[in-house]
């Protein structure tokens, strides 16, 4: 229930108006069953002013005229719901937009001659100066300069990131605030247009369509509630056969206790809180297909640098030359990484540490240290006891002078073979043995897979590695097949190859190399500090820029599927017992003997079928928390899921409201209303 | 119930199975063309026509022909009927039929309802019965049968626009399987009994000496069709109650047999077609259980008697045998109840209006559940895979992904069509029966009072809708009211049911098969054939609920109260 705590009084207040004021028929109009709901309601209300004036019993008929209209109401109230949490969002975006104002250069390469003009003013393909402190306008790339730029505004994240003129890093978005430096934009973006004013408009529904499955989910609850339709109102009919038509009323009542109404009321919702979800987890998507889609992707195309693996090589293992103690070898390699700042020489003091107890604080005083360089392809450091050095294990074997001892460049051999990078170490001018760098699988990287092939979804590593190197790598992260030595092209044809076989496949990618694919795939997750042409490619952006979320887009989209699969069965379900509750009521009159049919034992046939409308009403609001927070998705096979929940929602939902009735005609009873 | 009853429905149910599955196979082969042991014959006929067997159609073009075939069919029955009087083959000299009769019957043989507001006895010429509607009997029966094999091939492959051709459907069905089903079929009704020949009828004097007329004719070939195509119009106007239709229980087995076999054998051909067996069990699973649920409902409250009747002292052995032959007894009975409403046929060994009131609702609700149960020949199979497409729709998006069937998508244009077929049913049925109910002209056909005579005329829209054919019984359907409303209600439920159902087919025919997945839910185990009996029941029943409550629930509460109108 942190779903409606977390609205605060003031959202539930400003939902109610919302609410009201979509009871309006011309919005009503695109949700047929409410619709009819509510075209009811009207009827049945003027049925009993009518009768209040005429001085006959009205109050039946405005009990059922009021819950009539709460039906509608709650409804409407669901939809305003949902809206209103991704209104909050949407408002402190818009604050964070703020008023910036542009300094419009009138020549790109000359910094000094410019005009200032609000940023509303500012046309496609002009250039900006952005300073330290300034916010950037609008969205662009960055043609000049290199600046630490502040994306709070979207990300939620207040690291500043470098953007930097050309490569991967250059895409700037408006809103965002320069905090050192200065940069030089091409404005990409017109007014109106930006990706934050897309962001919001995104996440207050504003440019909500329906997905494909709503639409065909519509014509279905648009169909019942015909066939309903044709079933009451032909009863006239019938029931006029033995002289007794029910009334309008309860003819109303029947009608729309019979309709999907509950699955017609919160249809919308689940789909805006669908999307919010998504806004929660850091992914913008640009249209609700795209998420709906996320939930029927088959192929996963995953990079393995940064989204299977850590991306950074590390030291996993130390092979000691012959006649080398291990211990003798960890010390060395920790000596001649002593001096060595990259990730690669921490992870082999880490692993000295780690495995071998060998630590030092730093260089000693005294040594030297010998950087690498792309020529020698060595470093290491020079102390009183010894020249450590470590390198490619043929560039040190040079320089050295010596040879590889036949065992070791065998070791050599299988460390690269397995994916592996082998370095080699030395004291002075002798062969200690040799480091193997590996690329490290993310932990728990082998269990997400397995969960991905239980929901039918085949995973695939792309890489820019040799075949052997990546079906190693392969092989230890459990993915299902892997493309090596990709190019763009390849993994364009990959993704043709799949889709042309019928499967939907999704991608996340940042390089403006990946837009292609990005553009191509069913589901492209594009990394917000990946380049603009990536962006405007894919059709999803991760405000983190992790890859390794694409899987839990995947798992959104199913659940915003099984939410609506669930609420339609539910709904469809309830008719069962509604019936159960009306008929018996509607047509005692005609046949005193059909009160066998009562099996709920209600009080009256005032009650049960106030009871029927009532219910009807307050399940859409029982199941607003449901729809906004999604059912629960469990990564079980197809078969184990719809076992699953058509226990819960398809037999729940012929239970249910034989209960929920009998205790509203309890409760009715005990309040004397009926 | 007895033991021996329910040992002659097993028995009977197990040989319709039992034939079944070869005949599934082997309906699979005649339509891939590989049956061909009249080809010479086949051949010729094609040439003749100017048909290219091996041109495939799309769906229009497929239902354009179907239309043509039917309309053709149409002109020529109505000619026939009305100016029988004219024509050879006519021993008892009868006069052709009214207008609305005429239409009436001509559209109730074409749609495959055979709906009689005749007697056949009494009003058609050898001629009629022969040319005319045992005709139409073998072409709505492959009619129904190439539609189906349409819909089918819909789901096999991905990205085609051609459903195969409907001229070379239509005949090889005829020629592979109908006629040399109702030969062999025929030749036993003979040797049981069946008279078959041209002789209008037979004179003989009574014991008191005073003379009767006994009607003979063509009999025993058309009633094999009759229960082969479900067709169900009988030559006599008691159908298979009359001694020389139903000659004996062995025969109603027979009929029983014949009614069932070739609806079931669909189920089967479905799943060889798409290449899964397993998916053609699926679906006859759920029309078996169906069915043997209902011959248990029908046996039982028949079995259970009328209590009024036991209030009067009768013996509660005897049950209800009101309206039933001695000859076939009450299991049999029970079973040809069930099988000839759930089969779409339309034939009765029993009379309906003599049921106790749940007795007689159980055939009522098969027939509006869509006469998928197993349905028509073809015409269930396609009914029930519209049922199983909302069935895939509503549930499969429980599983997280756009729906899917058979490695096809489920998507807006096909739960659209669907829609539209699954409105035909309550719209005509409940729309028509209102209507009449309240209108004089229609009322004052009506025999009973109270709910009772509600059913009658409620059974009636539902027969000619669901293209059944059967009569309640108590119903003077034979006004110029009745028969145009009828005869409306019967062309939708066949042709306003199949353009969408096509449509669906070329829709789905054009999508890409995927493979199937982990993250596809499997349609062949009993959890899918659960879950498509529930939707059935809830998509396809709930909307008649009140008209039921008004009609045999009313009346089976009242009876129990002791109360009659």
């Amino acid at each position: 229930m942190q779903t409606t705590s977390a609205l605060g009084r003031h959202a539930l207040r400003r939902a109610g108006t919302d609410a009201l004021r979509k009871l309006n028929p011309r919005h009503l109009v695109r949700n047929p069953v409410i619709f009819v709901t509510e075209v009811i309601s009207i009827l049945v209300t003027l049925l009993a002013i009518r009768a209040a004036f005429l001085g006959d019993a009205w109050s039946f008929q405005a009990g059922i005229a009021l819950w009539l209209w709460l039906t509608a109401l709650f409804a409407t109230f669901a939809e305003a719901v949902a809206e209103g949490r991704g209104r909050a969002r949407a408002e402190s975006l818009r604050r964070g937009r703020g008023e910036a104002s542009a300094r419009v250069l009138l020549r790109e390469d000359d910094r000094s001659l410019w005009q200032n003009r609000p940023a509303t003013d500012l046309r496609v393909g002009e250039f900006v100066l952005v300073e330290a402190g300034e916010l950037i306008p609008s969205d662009g790339e960055v043609v000049q300069g290199i600046a630490s730029v502040n994306e709070a505004a979207i990300t939620g994240e207040s690291a500043p990131v470098i953007r930097e003129s050309g490569g991967d890093r250059s895409a700037v978005t408006g809103g965002t605030l320069v905090v050192s430096d200065w940069i030089v934009v091409r404005i990409t973006a017109a007014a109106g247009a930006t990706f934050l004013d897309r962001m919001i408009a995104l996440v207050e529904g504003a440019s909500r369509q329906k997905t494909p499955n709503e639409i065909a989910l519509d014509i279905l609850l648009t169909g019942m509630t015909i066939i309903f339709l044709i079933a009451v109102a032909t009863l006239v009919g019938l029931a006029s056969w033995n002289g007794r038509p029910p009334s309008v009323a309860v003819l109303a009542a029947l009608l729309v206790t019979l309709i999907p109404t509950t699955i017609g009321g919160l249809l919308s919702a689940i789909g805006i809180a669908g999307m919010d979800r998504l806004v929660r987890f850091n992914v913008l998507a640009t249209s609700g297909r795209a998420v709906e889609a996320a939930g029927d992707v088959d192929v996963l195309l995953l990079d393995k640098t940064g989204t299977i693996t850590l991306g950074n090589r590390q030291a996993a293992a130390f092979v000691p030359a012959p006649g080398v103690g291990e211990h003798e070898l960890a010390e060395a390699a920790m000596l001649a990484s002593l001096a060595d700042e990259t990730p690669e020489g921490r992870s082999i003091l880490a692993f000295a540490r780690d495995r071998h107890g060998v630590l030092a604080d730093g260089p000693p005083p005294g040594a030297v240290a010998v950087p690498f360089t792309a020529q020698t392809r060595i470093s290491g450091l020079d102390l009183p006891q010894g020249r450590y050095r470590k390198g490619a294990v043929d560039a040190l074997a040079r320089s050295l002078g010596v040879a590889v001892p036949p065992p070791l460049a065998q070791a050599v051999d299988r460390i690269a073979r397995a994916g592996g990078t082998p370095l080699a170490v030395a004291r002075d001018a002798t062969l200690l043995g040799a480091i193997e760098l590996k690329d490290i699988v993310k932990t728990g990287m082998r269990e997400r897979f397995d969960a991905l092939r239980r929901m039918g979804i085949r995973t695939v590593m792309v890489t820019g590695d040799n075949r052997l190197t990546a079906a190693a790598i392969a092989a230890e992260a459990g993915v299902d097949d892997f493309i090596a030595e990709a190019t763009p092209e390849d993994k364009l044809t990959y993704i043709r190859r799949a889709q042309a076989e019928g499967r939907l496949v999704a991608m996340a990618g940042d390089g403006t190399n990946d837009a292609p694919a990005l553009a191509q795939a069913d589901v492209g997750l594009a990394m917000q500090t990946g380049t603009q042409a990536a962006r405007e490619a894919g059709n999803m952006v991760d405000l983190d820029s992790d890859p390794t979320k694409l899987i839990e887009v995947v798992e959104i989209g199913k659940q915003l599927l099984i939410t609506r699969g669930a609420l339609t069965t539910f709904s469809i379900a309830n008719d069962v017992a509604k019936y159960f509750a009306i008929l018996p009521a509607i047509f005692v009159a005609s046949y005193p003997e059909l009160q066998v049919l009562n099996v709920m034992h209600l009080a009256s046939p005032e009650s049960a079928i106030l009871a029927a409308v009532i219910f009807n009403a307050l399940v859409i609001v029982a199941l607003v928390p449901l729809a906004l927070r999604g059912v629960r998705y469990v990564p079980v096979g197809a078969a184990a899921l719809l076992r699953r929940n058509l226990l819960i929602y398809g037999l729940g939902g012929v239970v249910a409201p034989f209960l929920g009735i009998k205790l509203i005609d309890l409760i009715l009873q005990l309040l004397g209303l009926a | 119930m007895t033991w021996i009853g329910w040992a002659q429905i097993a028995l009977v149910l197990a040989c319709v199975i039992a034939a079944a599955i070869p005949l599934g196979r082997y309906i699979d082969a005649v339509a891939a063309g590989r049956v061909a042991w009249l080809a010479p014959l086949e051949h010729a006929l094609y040439q003749a026509a100017g048909i290219d067997p091996a041109r495939g159609m799309g769906w229009k073009a497929y239902v354009l022909a179907m239309l043509a075939a039917n309309a053709g069919g149409f002109v020529l029955l109505y000619a026939l009927l009305r100016l029988q009087g004219a024509l050879p083959l006519n021993p008892q000299g009868f006069g052709g039929l009214s207008p609305w009769l005429a239409f009436n019957t001509a559209v109730s043989f074409v749609t495959n309802t055979n709906w009689q507001a005749y007697s056949g006895e009494a009003a058609m010429s050898h001629l009629s019965q022969m040319a005319g509607l045992t005709v139409q009997n073998f072409l709505s029966a492959a009619t129904g049968i190439a539609l189906a094999l349409a819909v089918c091939r819909a789901f096999a492959a991905g990205g085609v626009k051609n459903l195969g051709n409907f001229w070379a459907d239509f005949l090889r069905i005829t020629l592979y399987v109908l006629l040399p089903l109702s030969i062999v079929v025929g030749l036993v009704f003979v040797a049981m009994g069946m008279p078959q020949t041209l002789v209008g009828a037979a004179g003989a004097t009574t014991l008191e000496g005073g003379t009767q007329t006994i009607a003979l004719g063509p009999v025993a070939f058309q009633v094999a069709i009759k229960h082969l195509g479900t067709n169900g119009g009988g030559f006599f106007g008691v159908n298979a109650l009359h001694p020389f239709e139903g000659p004996s229980a062995l025969a109603t087995a027979l009929q029983i047999w014949a009614q069932q076999v070739i609806p079931f054998a669909l189920a089967l051909t479905f799943g060889h077609i798409v290449g899964d067996v397993r998916q053609g069990r699926a679906l006859l699973g759920v029309m078996l259980g169906y069915i043997l649920i209902a011959t248990a409902l029908v046996y039982a409250a028949e079995a259970g008697g009328n209590p009024l009747h036991l209030a009067a002292g009768v013996d509660p052995a005897q049950g209800n045998m009101e309206g039933k032959d001695l000859r076939f007894g009450m299991a049999l009975a029970a079973l040809f109840t069930a099988s000839t409403t759930g089969a779409s046929c339309g034939a009765v060994n029993a009379m309906l209006d003599s049921f106790t009131p749940l007795g007689g609702l159980v055939p009522m609700v098969l027939i509006q559940l869509g006469e998928v149960l197993p349905g028509g020949v073809g015409s269930g199979l396609y009914g029930m895979l519209v049922f199983v497409l909302l069935a895939v729709f509503v549930a499969g998006l429980m599983v997280g992904r756009t729906p899917e069937y058979l490695g096809k998508k489920v998507q807006a244009r096909e739960v659209k069509l669907a829609m539209l077929a699954v409105l035909v049913l309550p719209a005509s049925i409940l729309g028509f029966t209102a209507v009449s109910l309240v209108l004089p002209s229609a009322v004052s056909s009506i025999q009973d009072a109270g709910p009772h005579g509600l059913s009658e005329m409620l059974y009636a829209f539902t027969s000619a809708t669901g293209n059944n054919g059967s009569a309640f019984g108590g119903l003077t359907a034979d006004t110029p009211w009745l028969n145009t409303t009828l005869g409306i209600a019967m062309l939708l439920g066949r042709f306003a049911y199949v353009v969408p159902v096509m449509a669906i087919a070329g829709s789905l025919a054009a999508k890409p098969k995927l493979g199937a997945s982990t993250g596809t839910f499997p349609t062949h185990g009993p959890l899918f054939a659960g879950l498509l009996a529930g939707v059935i029941l809830i998509l396809g029943g709930l909307q008649f609920m009140p008209a039921l409550a008004l009609g045999p629930l009313a009346e089976h509460f009242v009876l129990l109260a002791g109360k009659t109108f």
